[in-house]
Parts: C-alpha cells; sequence; structure tokens
C-alpha cells in the first residue's frame, strides 16, 4: 500500500525536533532512514500526524575517539558502520554484527540510532549495544540523559524513551585490548532477521576467564545480556564443559516464540548451539590476542 | 490532505522542481510524475528489491524513501544507464548470459549491480552473491544474473 497522509518537517538542530515532537502532542514520529518506519507507514501500520526528518541535523553525524571509547552518532548508517577504520579496530564484533543487517540497500539507509529506537526483537544492533554496554545519549525537554543500553530496551518494539526525547549518540566503552569476541547468527535466508543469534566477549587472565559477556537476540522479547551464564563462566578455565553448562543456562533463561519461520523448541536449541560457538570463537580470538 | 512541499531533485542528470505530497513514495515519483516507469514497484516493503535505485552513488529502496527526503539528491534509474539502441556494458552481459526472463526484477537487478561494482571491482563469489541477495528473482534461479554480473566485473 502507499503511507497514510501526514505532514512533513526538516528539523534544523536537536532542540527543533524535540520542539515539533512535544508540538506533536504524541502523535509526531521522528525520520531518517526510515528503513523500518516506512513498511510500517506503507502497511499503514502507523498514521503519524506529522513526520519529523532529523536526517539533516548535523550534531547526530560522525563516529569520534572520546578517550574512554567511542561515540557514534544516531544517524550513521549501517554502511558508515560496517566500513569504519575506527570500529573495526575497536569493535570488531560488530563490524562483524553489521554485515548481518539486512541487505546492501537498506544498509546504504539505515541508522544506528533508528535500529535501537525501533527495537525489534530479532535485530542484531540492538543485541550488540547490550553487548556493548552502550550509552544511549537522549535529549528531551527536561535536557540530555544517558540510558544504559540494558535499561533502554523494554520489550519488542518499546523502549525507555519519552514521547519528545530523540537519541543523538551511542557511546561505547572500550574492551581490554585482548578481548576475543564471536559473532554469530542463524536466518532463513541472508539479510533476514535472526530465528536466533548470539555473540559474547571474552578477556583472559591466566588462561582463565577475568571478564565475560554475553548477548542473544530472536529469542525473547528484547534482547538480553545472559548474567547468570556470565556468573558461571567468569573465572572458569576454558573448556567445552563450561561452555555446555553456559549454553544450558541461557537455553533456560530465554522465552523464544513460535511463528511460521521456526518453533519455540527450535528457536531455543539453536541458541544453546549458537553460544557454544560464540565461545569458542571469542575464545580463540583472546588467546590470539586479536 | 498535508501541505505540498517543494524538492528539488536530479534524476538521470535532469534536474526537476516540483511540489509534491509529503508522503509520496520516491518509486512514485520517478514512475507517475516523471513517467519513468523502469523502476519497477513489487512489495511495498523493502523486501523484493524491485525498485531499486541509486540515490547520491548508494542503492537504496525507492519504496522505502520519501520523495521529500529525497530533496537535493541525485537519483539514477535503469533508464540512466544505457537506452534499448545502446545498452551499457552491464545491461550487455544481463543479455549475453540470459540472465532475464520476464524483467520484472532486472532493473533491480542492474541497480544493485551497478552499486556492487562501483565500490568493489573484485568481489569473490560469496560477496557477489552476498550483494545480490537482497533482490529477488522468481524466474532464473539466479544463475544466470550471478554470472552476468561476474562477466560485468571481469571486463
Amino acid at each position: 500500500m502507499k503511507p497514510p497522509p501526514f505532514a512533513y518537517v526538516t528539523a534544523e538542530s536537536i532542540e527543533h525536533a524535540v520542539a515539533e515532537l512535544a508540538r506533536s502532542d504524541g502523535e509526531g514520529k521522528l525520520v531518517a532512514g526510515g528503513q523500518s518506519l516506512m513498511p510500517m507507514l506503507n502497511f499503514r501500520l502507523l498514521e503519524p500526524s506529522v513526520l519529523i526528518d532529523i536526517g539533516k541535523i548535523p550534531d547526530l553525524t560522525g563516529i569520534s575517539e572520546t578517550g574512554d571509547g567511542l561515540s557514534i552518532g544516531a544517524l550513521t548508517r549501517h554502511v558508515d558502520l560496517e566500513t569504519s577504520h575506527l570500529i573495526a579496530q575497536r569493535f570488531p564484533v560488530l563490524t562483524e554484527a553489521v554485515k548481518h543487517v539486512a541487505h546492501i540497500a537498506i544498509r546504504n539507509r539505515g541508522t544506528f540510532g533508528g535500529s535501537l529506537c525501533h527495537a525489534d526483537p530479532a535485530a542484531e544492533l540492538p543485541m550488540m549495544a547490550v553487548l556493548l554496554d552502550a550509552r544511549i545519549c537522549v535529549s528531551g525537554q527536561g535536557g540530555n540523559r544517558q540510558i544504559p543500553a540494558d535499561k533502554f530496551f523494554l520489550g519488542a518494539l518499546t523502549t525507555d524513551l519519552e514521547e519528545e526525547e530523540i537519541v543523538t549518540r551511542i557511546d561505547l566503552p572500550y574492551l581490554p585490548e585482548s578481548t576475543g569476541w564471536g559473532f554469530e547468527e542463524i536466518s532463513r535466508r541472508s539479510g533476514d532477521f535472526a530465528l536466533a543469534a548470539a555473540a559474547a566477549t571474552v578477556s583472559l587472565v591466566d588462561g582463565k576467564i577475568s571478564e565475560v559477556r554475553l548477548a542473544v537476540t530472536g529469542v525473547d522479547d528484547l534482547p538480553l545480556r545472559i548474567r547468570a551464564a556470565e556468573d558461571a563462566l567468569r573465572g572458569s578455565e576454558l573448556d567445552d564443559a563450561v561452555f555446555s553448562s553456559a549454553s544450558q543456562i541461557v537455553r533456560d533463561a530465554v522465552n523464544p516464540n513460535s511463528d511460521v519461520h521456526a518453533s519455540a523448541d527450535y528457536r531455543r536449541h539453536l541458541i544453546g548451539v549458537l553460544v557454544g560457538r560464540v565461545l569458542r570463537s571469542a575464545r580463540s580470538r583472546a588467546r590470539g590476542g586479536a | 490532505m498535508a501541505d505540498k512541499c517543494r524538492v528539488r531533485i536530479t534524476v538521470n542528470g535532469v534536474a526537476y522542481d516540483q511540489e509534491v505530497e509529503p508522503r509520496l513514495l520516491l518509486a512514485d515519483f520517478l514512475r507517475e510524475d516523471l513517467d519513468l516507469t523502469g523502476t519497477h514497484v513489487g512489495c511495498e516493503h523493502g523486501v523484493c528489491g524491485a525498485c531499486t535505485v541509486l540515490l547520491n552513488g548508494d542503492s537504496v529502496r525507492s519504496c522505502l524513501c520519501l520523495t521529500v527526503q529525497a530533496d537535493g539528491a541525485e537519483i539514477t534509474t535503469v533508464e540512466g544507464l544505457g537506452t534499448v539502441d545502446n545498452l551499457n556494458s552491464l545491461q550487455q552481459k544481463f543479455r549475453e548470459h540470459h540472465a532475464l526472463q520476464c524483467g520484472f526484477c532486472t532493473p533491480g537487478m542492474l541497480m544493485t549491480a551497478t552499486d556492487l561494482l562501483s565500490k568493489n571491482e573484485n568481489m569473490s563469489d560469496e560477496e557477489l552473491r552476498e550483494g545480490l541477495s537482497g533482490n529477488l528473482c522468481r524466474c532464473t534461479g539466479y544463475e544466470h544474473i550471478v554470472n552476468a554480473v561476474r562477466a560485468a566485473m571481469n571486463e
């Protein structure tokens, strides 16, 4: 179908976008790349009174080093994440994950901030934000605040954002230099949403896991860090038995849906397999010092 | 009806200055307002790839882009590649390798391949197939399309 009628405003600044959102009284929507919003408009799942285009606000662009991490503008396109040398150097797990986001024409338009705000429960970038302890910077009428990624996602397509708030930047704190990583996704076809996906980072000291993070998506209403599995792994030797028990903890912790693509049981099985794979990848990369 | 917006868009080298409704999809602007019906509309939600055009040199879904968002942009459609009497080299390879049957997906395939070739002249087979994987063809089984793009790359 075609989108329903709406008014259109080009926001000149963050303040302008916030003011227009507030003026729309909950009926307005922000648009940037539009790669999640436009399908919803074409299906008429949404009928906003006004679209506020933030795509030309200069403050929302660019990837920069802040001393303790990278600060990534909300308008950064998937293709810019994918091809950024800074990200490849500091967060190779993110470079790998972005390659799984849809297809080239979508990655040419879709933005990091947009993907987080859309909060699809099978999308890659929300999981990466949770894995990498992203701090999501937002501006609203009450000023600015930072939301930790694991407090940002509240459920399927639901975030902690207030109606008149806008995501401005995503800050990613650096990982220790020798951190290993793994990312695995299973989807029906290349570029589809994940049936299940997992990502891990592992740091080692004296052959034992000193720090570990494990995140999953596609298997619950929101992307999850599995803290119980991380606790079981931390301090342990890097053997497959420990990884198996971590997989079991993850299978018990998630609550997948059944749909036309896969049953809940199959998704639960898959996520355990993927957790084992990402932990083994992270182990080998951590040993190699990559 | 919402107020119309003024857009200035260059399509295949020709500058246009028009008033459009905010909700007008770029695909429909090209087809209905400019009569450039080479850009096809299939699924209208970004899955099939038939409506793919170049926006400032990058392939995009013209069904997932509002015309007003393309204000100031340069658009290339399949009409900007070659003509019936003078196919460009990629189109020529599509013909030589039988890379189309019904032709519905072809404009999108050509524009996606144009983007891929402009950014990587040395794609592996996996990269080429991955790059084309966002465009659906229901006739050919893809093999001939892959062959045509590979031949264009190797030329």
